[in-house]
């Protein structure tokens, strides 16, 4: 009981310097940020870049211009951008990545010649990968250029310059839309707990609290919501064309590493399930998606969060090819780095950090739990 | 020789198969095809409208011209690379093993603490750690390059090295318990030794990620510290850009860990799987 | 050998290594983003200075980046990292004065000034400039002009235009030429030189009082006189390229010579540009017009060095400051630069043809300072009018414009 003791010691003594580190440069930082965020630090520039700058709380002010203040209205079309960037970066990704995955799970010749050159963009910096398709994508040469090689007219389209934006909507009805979809997924979640699980408490309470937020939600949206306006001037937001050649990009590099995780999924696939299915008249389609498909599904969890909180965080990618001053590619953290280092504006860089990681928070933290509580049950 | 995926009839399907292939091969080389053949072009001749030409006089030039500018930062690259990555190797081996073998009241939550750490942006701690790495005087300096990258480079490392631990058997461990060995002896006798295919993943892993980085190396080094994807940034972001240099340049940043990927490529592999947590 | 003596060997050889650190060779580190074609201007004062100071190691940091706008972030770094160099190359005006001085970074220069006899060598305007606080912070290397409209004389003949001398009659001539088959008669380029075009264009419709006015706090940003300038903003864009965001200003001038588009405006580095890099004949191979309607009127920025505080090597950089602001240094400087001295009494025989009419008007025009470098307005305002072009160029509602510039305007406390 003692060796226990004393070896149950060594060990945590052996964990505490990173536990401390990482305590320090990980969640001390964060929450420095967050104070400086919550300050005013950069808006005089008398103490903005002073040896001891000397500044003053003004509670959550900052974030209250980011999201509705008229000058921050690139932080506003950064969060918009992101959001689709993120969704079709991510099914550019898993989508490609399968399929190749399945292609070669067929075990061509020459399988690990195939499989070396789909994974190699991902031995690449972001900042290598950004200065070839920065040059590729240039609109009167590179992409553009390929279609005369085949006879047909060059592609007039100006990718990372491109002005245009599509889906537009009005960032005053942001409110209300977040409202009626919170309130629809509440609805939803409180159907699912109460229809089903009535019998046991806990789901039943969660069900509850579900179906009151849900009724809370949608009369706000449809009583008060709808005249409340955060903006004196519509603000219309939509999907930047420029996006494309970063998705473009983006996902060469990418792909194959979902690739790998696909290929690794498919091969820990017993081969008596595949010859039981087909055995029973599966047809190859129906292979895929009754069997292969829903066994991956775990894989697919696992790397829409890794790819997720990539994209979230996006940096170096879009400063190498489009530069930190193309309004139409701007993502939050490159907003942030140059709010801070060029604008001088410190705490509205930390506000826009804080976001940031308020934003992977929510995707990662319910999946570190789920993960690390399923291996306890191991 | 039995096919793994579900028998296709005939050579239709493979002669397919191979088509979506080869063309997808087309797809991924296409960048690099153009970036070398740019880079061997002369300035002069790098013009929009012939840019899939192959070059009509291969100019080496951009390339010693690239390599001489870049061999100051290509030695910051290495020495911060494989600095950190030992370091971060090292620590993580011990700390894997800690979690791994000899687990103490609240092990689980100080090893999920310990790997939240790797989601995080690096936004969101960029300032104070600006801060922190200027006040103990390690601005502009590749050690505080090295501090950094070794700190932030636990969570990862830590993890792949538990994993790996996890999965040998106790019964290797306790002959030597039996022995009256603790935790530093059997880590010396029984573990250690074993460890070698992980850290090979992991030490190829964040030479990897640690070579590629830039957001750290651009807010924390001066010109002399400066690493290459910093000088690359800089190189293709000025004005009036002559094509060739950058992608000369590129090219250059991008060889050492594609060396390592082209000749490690297994672990390079298995180091990316154990980096989604798989649990 | 005995330990007497290995001990004395080992005291010799420490001896011999601190010697030579002492007389280590003393280093001399600029700042700049001036590379690529602008580099061999600087290049030339590097050689003098070492020539001058054989055994000072000349340290040239560029990060490339027209108008500075990267290398004002990674200088940030460094400033703030406590690593500062020993000289730096900022805009002289505000861009210095509004972020560093008022952060107390700076050293005086003043007495510099006094013991070179710069206060009477350069204009009292731009000594103004300079100065701040009760003291003067930086040394002015050159002198560019923002309105200048670049043309090919030729070509303009060819068309039949005229070089328009006010923005309606810009407009006008743009249809005229839209109509001869030219799709985009101006040529514009990245970010910040559509930034520099809004200034020509303001300073045309609001004047030079208006246009200071505006700096001073006495002209709104939202003043209905400057929501027409965004008006007159807007239709002179439509005679521009849509491919802008994607060329570098050479690239812009380029297209101008080329013939794919008659204007282009640009600071007069385009000069330097046009004749030293491409060996074109000023006045043959291209002319130039103040812009339209800003004839009368010199709007300047100027490339100067500051000196700031906690510099490793001090005196290496005193000396660079006083080649800087000599006779000698700015006559060597400029002609390559393609920029006029600060100096009143530069020898205009180094100087080309529009060099030395440049100077002349350097003399005889109403001065102001330009926005887009760094004269007029602080930082803090400058980097954020990008979102406010962004906000016009997204919405084209010029009344939106004006109310987010006067936004930040109030925020940063414009002109008081």
């Amino acid at each position: 009981m003692k060796r226990q003791r004393a070896s149950q010691l060594t060990s945590f003594l052996v964990v505490l310097p990173s536990l401390l580190l990482v305590g320090i440069f990980v969640y001390g930082f964060i929450g420095r940020t967050v104070l400086t965020s919550l300050s005013d630090w950069g808006r005089d520039p008398t103490q903005a870049l002073a040896l001891s700058p000397v500044t003053r709380f003004v509670g959550l002010d900052n974030y209250r211009e980011l999201f509705t203040g008229i000058i921050d209205g690139r932080f506003r079309q950064d969060l918009v951008s992101t959001v689709f960037f993120t969704v079709f970066f991510l099914a550019g990704c898993l989508g490609v990545g399968l399929l190749l995955a399945i292609l070669i799970d067929h075990k061509p010749r020459g399988e690990a010649v195939f499989r070396s050159v789909y994974l190699f963009p991902f031995a690449l910096s972001f900042v290598v990968t950004g200065t070839i398709w920065r040059w590729l994508l240039q609109p009167s040469g590179g992409l553009n250029q390929l279609p005369p090689l085949v006879g047909l007219p060059a592609g007039e389209f100006t990718w990372l310059t491109s002005r245009q934006q599509i889906w537009r909507f009005d960032w005053n009805a942001m409110p209300v839309a977040l409202a009626v979809f919170g309130g629809l997924a509440m609805a939803l979640l409180a159907v699912v707990d109460l229809r089903g699980h009535r019998r046991e408490p806990r789901r039943r309470r969660r069900g509850l609290v579900a179906a009151a937020a849900s009724v809370a939600l949608l009369a706000w949206a449809a009583v008060w919501g709808r005249g409340w306006a955060p903006l004196p001037f519509g603000e219309l937001h939509g999907f930047n064309l420029a996006f494309i050649g970063i998705v473009v990009a983006s996902v060469w590099q990418m792909a194959g590493y979902t690739m790998a995780l696909y290929l690794a999924g498919l091969s820990g696939i017993p081969e008596e399930l595949r010859e039981a299915a087909t055995v029973e008249g599966a047809s190859g389609w129906q292979l895929y998606s009754r069997v292969i498909l829903p066994l991956l599904a775990p894989i697919t969890l696992s790397a829409m969060i890794v790819l997720g909180h990539i994209s979230l965080k996006i940096f170096d990618l879009v400063f190498a090819m489009a530069g930190p001053d193309n309004a139409y590619t701007d993502v939050p953290a490159l907003l942030m780095y140059i709010t801070t280092f060029r604008g001088n504006q410190f705490a509205k860089g930390a506000a826009i950090g804080t976001i940031l990681l308020v934003l992977v928070a929510l995707i990662v933290v319910p999946y570190l739990r789920s993960q690390l509580r399923r291996e306890v049950d191991r | 020789m039995s096919a793994r995926g579900p028998v296709r009839r005939g050579w239709s399907w493979r002669w397919l198969l191979y088509l979506t292939l080869v063309l997808a091969v087309a797809l991924f080389v296409l960048p690099v095809y153009m970036m070398v053949v740019t880079a061997l072009k002369e300035p002069a001749a790098i013009d929009l409208t012939t840019a899939w030409q192959l070059p009509r006089h291969w100019n080496w030039d951009s390339f010693a011209q690239a390599w001489t500018a870049f061999l100051p930062k290509l030695k910051n690259s290495l020495v911060l690379t494989v600095s950190a990555s030992a370091a971060s190797a090292l620590l993580g081996s011990l700390n894997g093993y800690a979690f791994a073998k000899w687990p103490f009241p609240g092990s689980r939550a100080a090893f999920a603490f310990i790997l939240f750490g790797m989601f995080i942006p690096y936004q969101a701690i960029l300032i104070p750690l600006f801060g922190f790495i200027k006040a103990i005087g390690l601005y502009g300096s590749i050690w505080g390059l090295v501090l950094v990258h070794t700190v932030y480079g636990l969570p990862i490392t830590t993890l792949i090295f538990r994993n790996y631990y996890v999965e040998i058997p106790d019964a290797l461990m306790e002959a030597s318990q039996l022995e009256g060995a603790g935790f530093f002896a059997i880590y010396r006798r029984v573990v250690f030794p074993l460890s070698l295919p992980a850290f090979v993943v992991v030490i190829i892993w964040q030479f990897t990620q640690i070579w590629n980085e830039f957001l750290f190396a651009v807010t924390l080094s001066n010109p002399e510290s400066q690493p290459i994807t910093v000088a690359l940034a800089q190189l293709a972001g000025g004005e009036a850009v002559r094509w060739n240099l950058p992608m000369a340049g590129a090219l250059l940043a991008a060889l050492p860990t594609l060396l390592v990927y082209v000749l490690f490529g297994r672990f390079f592999v298995r180091g990316l799987l154990a980096g989604s947590v798989k649990g | 050998m005995t330990r007497r003596t290995a001990w004395f060997m080992a005291a010799a050889l420490v001896a011999a290594l601190g010697a030579t650190t002492a007389r280590a060779e003393e280093k001399l580190e600029i700042f700049s983003w001036w590379a690529g074609d602008e580099g061999p201007a600087l290049q030339a004062l590097l050689d003098r200075y070492a020539a001058q100071n054989p055994t000072i190691k000349v340290v040239n940091s560029t990060v490339t980046g027209g108008s500075g706008v990267n290398a004002r972030a990674v200088l940030k770094t460094r400033m703030l990292g406590g690593d500062p160099p020993d000289s730096f190359q900022v805009h002289a005006g505000q861009e210095l004065i509004g972020t560093w001085v008022v952060a107390n970074r700076m050293e005086d220069l003043s007495g510099l000034f006094r013991s070179e006899g710069w206060l009477k060598q350069f204009p009292p305007g731009l000594i103004a400039l300079l100065s701040a606080k009760g003291g003067i912070w930086s040394v002015p290397v050159n002198i560019h002009r923002s309105n200048v409209m670049w043309y090919v004389p030729a070509n303009l003949q060819k068309w039949g235009v005229q070089p328009p001398k006010t923005w309606d009659e810009f407009i006008a001539t743009c249809a005229v030429l839209q109509g001869k088959g030219l799709k985009a008669p101006l040529a514009v380029g990245e970010n910040w030189t559509v930034n520099h075009l809004w200034e020509s264009v303001a300073l045309g419709v609001l004047g030079p009082e208006g246009w200071s006015g505006l700096w001073t706090g006495k002209v709104r940003m939202d003043h209905p006189k400057v929501v027409k300038v965004w008006e007159t903003f807007g239709k002179v864009l439509d005679c521009t390229n849509a491919d802008a965001s994607g060329l570098s200003w050479q690239q812009a001038t380029d297209r101008m010579l080329k013939g794919d588009a008659a204007f282009n405006i640009m600071g007069d580095w385009a000069a330097g540009y046009m004749s030293t890099t491409l060996k074109l004949v000023p006045g043959e191979g291209f002319g130039w017009a103040p812009a339209p309607g800003t004839g009368g009127t010199f709007m300047m920025l100027s490339d100067s060095f500051g000196l700031p505080k906690g510099v490793k090597h001090h005196d290496a950089a005193v000396k660079w400051l006083k080649l800087l602001g000599s006779r000698e240094g700015q006559d060597i400087f400029n002609p390559l630069k393609g920029s006029i001295a600060a100096r009143l009494d530069s020898d205009l025989g180094k100087y080309n043809a529009y060099l030395v009419s440049a100077a002349k008007d350097w003399k005889t025009n109403t001065v102001v300072g330009s926005l887009a470098h760094g004269a007029v307005a602080p930082e803090a305002f400058a980097s954020q009018f990008g979102t406010v072009m962004e906000i016009y160029l997204g919405s084209k509602n010029p009344q939106a414009a004006a109310s987010a510039a006067r936004a930040i305007a109030d925020q940063v406390g414009l002109g008081k």
